[in-house]
């Protein structure tokens, strides 16, 4: 069902229109409510009053990521934190966790888009959703949360995990929706099957999967082997978490909802808009959020875009799955794993710049497997097995407090990792998405 | 009196041992006693050799990381319950052992074994207190 008809099938003049209309009103706020912004945009030499249309946002700085890091926890804020009523983080690039804080208005918001979200999957409302993405700090779990209340669904919270009774409350509640990563729905196959369920056989329809990239041949297999509409959504918390852009059943690009989160595809090298159909990184501006707005957040995902109407009657345009990332950002089980994490990590212990490799793995329909390559260096090198057995544990300890997602670490002898400027060589990714 | 043992970090790999024994047999450094502790993924070769200053700075120069260790070498009656007669001084006199290993070649009638233990200084005292013979580095050389 489409949730909003209003504004996802508008007209593009009434899209534009109304675009137009919160970009005039978002601009003076932030500039008289977050100092950052306010420097930001006279640094730039805009005149908050000066802005009247969408068209104008080409006039407006860029955000970072590394903004997000650099003025955390407040500096971003345009809403006071006593308006402020939920908070999430993610990772960051180091040192300090991506924030976001959601005001009353901003929850409200969170649940209408992931409504929407539903709505776009073919959710309608009465249906009995399983929300198998992590309750907690990760935005997944609540914000499907959200958007389940919001349009009245059956909600069975499991968040992630405990992967034997999911199967158990998917039979007996007869779930129709499933809400997880792609890759953890693919390990619950093969568990069912160990369990003597068979996937292909039970009341589920629609599996809403994201949180990490997937491919088009991992469609087909989920799509097989459930027996179900698989549909990709797309989110970050910084934006607002999931609820950026869905599919819907035509599986053709993900609608982006353009009313409240303008897209923009840029060319990072020239910041200039590419052609419509060419590759470029999302940048986003939160035309209505309170609490954190941004303006023109550079996603570092990169996707094409494309304007035209949609078949299931949608005019909001529609971006391809993600195609690349512009940083090394890999994402392994849900959670962003950035290698200047790992660096941190290692020359916190070692003191000085360490040579390391994370290898990604992924055996068939079984989790992902970070493994992390330390060269041993001459300085923490005993003779005793259990002392560096030791060290290996320390490093596999403080790894993990850090990502939040278990790592093997293995000791290597020097000069074994190759030397290379680029990161590509930081990440040997071996899984076939 | 302690010698020197050099330890080497090896990973688990094809071919490993081998480089580092062609290494240093063609640089003319015996090896007088050897042992590998290994794990899953990594292993420590522990080796004692007639020119230990040598040998190491060759394979710090070939980027092997690799130090010294301090070990004493005790010489043990080579006859059923030798080695036990001594490890019971050790025991009784709370010595502990981290590992040891025997040397290839004899010194005289007696076994040649190379103890690593927690503390060095205090095994040496006790060993002498019992009239246990230890090796010379010197000796080591003159194999």
């Amino acid at each position: 069902m489409i949730w909003r008809e209003d504004v996802e099938c508008a007209s593009p003049a009434d899209l534009k229109a109304l675009q137009s209309g919160y970009l005039k009103k978002l601009i003076p706020y932030i500039y008289h409510n977050c100092p950052v912004y306010k420097q930001k945009l006279d640094a730039a030499g805009v005149k908050p009053d000066r802005i009247k249309s969408i068209d104008d946002i080409k006039r407006l700085p860029f955000t970072t990521k590394e903004d997000m890091r650099d003025y955390y926890p407040y500096g971003l804020f345009s809403a006071p934190q006593e308006q402020i009523k939920e908070i999430h983080v993610s990772s960051g690039t180091t040192g300090n966790p991506t924030l976001v804080g959601y005001t009353k208005d901003d929850l409200k918001l969170w649940g209408d888009v992931m409504a929407r979200v539903l709505g776009c999957a073919g959710a309608v409302p009465g249906d009995t959703i399983q929300i198998a993405y992590g309750y907690g700090l990760f935005t997944g779990g609540l914000g499907f949360h959200y958007g389940a209340l919001e349009m009245g669904l059956r909600i069975i919270p499991t968040s992630s995990g405990q992967t034997a009774r999911q199967l158990k409350l998917m039979q007996d509640f007869k779930t129709k929706i499933i809400a997880c990563t792609p890759s953890y729905v693919l390990y619950m196959a093969e568990e069912a099957k160990e369990l003597g369920v068979d996937p292909a056989k039970g009341n589920w329809k629609i599996g809403i999967f994201g949180a990490e990239p997937w491919s088009e041949a991992m469609r087909r297999e989920i799509e097989s082997i459930w027996n179900m509409l698989a549909t990709d959504v797309y989110g970050l918390s910084e934006i607002i978490g999931p609820g950026v852009a869905q599919e819907c059943h035509h599986k053709d690009g993900l609608h982006i909802f353009s009313d409240v989160f303008y897209p923009e595809v840029i060319n990072p090298k020239t910041g200039e808009e590419v052609p419509e159909g060419e590759d470029g990184e999302l940048t986003i501006t939160t035309l209505t959020k309170q609490g954190i707005p941004l303006i023109r957040y550079g996603t570092r995902d990169v996707v094409s875009i494309r304007y035209e109407k949609c078949r299931c009657g949608r005019t909001s345009p529609r971006i391809s799955k993600i195609k690349g990332r512009t940083d090394d950002m890999i994402v392994v089980r849900g959670i962003n794993v950035f290698p200047s994490q790992i660096e941190h990590v290692l020359i916190g212990i070692k003191g000085t710049q360490p040579h390391y490799q994370i290898i990604v793995d992924r055996q068939a329909h079984k989790l992902d497997e970070v493994e992390v390559l330390v060269e041993v260096e001459q300085r923490f090198f005993s003779d005793e097995i259990k002392r560096l057995n030791e060290i290996r544990d320390k490093i596999r300890k403080e790894i993990e407090n850090v990502l939040s997602i278990g790592v093997k670490v293995t000791l290597v002898e020097p000069k074994t990792i190759e030397r290379s400027v680029g990161k590509s060589k930081r990440i040997i990714d071996k899984r076939a998405l | 009196m302690k010698i020197t043992q050099i330890s080497i970090f090896l990973e688990n790999r094809k071919g490993r041992l081998s480089d580092v024994c062609s290494l240093l047999g063609a640089n003319d450094v015996n090896i007088r006693a050897l042992t590998v502790a290994e794990t899953e993924s990594f292993g420590v070769l522990r080796i004692v050799v007639d020119k230990s200053d040598a040998a190491i700075k060759l394979l710090h120069d070939n980027h092997f990381v690799a130090n010294f260790t301090d070990v004493v070498a005790i010489e043990v009656p080579d006859k059923p319950g030798g080695l036990a007669s001594i490890l019971k001084i050790l025991s009784d006199n709370d010595v502990n052992i981290e590992y040891m290993y025997g040397f290839v070649e004899k010194f005289s009638d007696k076994a040649l074994l190379v103890m690593r233990f927690e503390d060095t200084d205090f095994a040496q005292q006790i060993l002498a207190k019992h009239n246990i013979r230890v090796v010379a580095e010197k000796d080591i050389k003159g194999l």
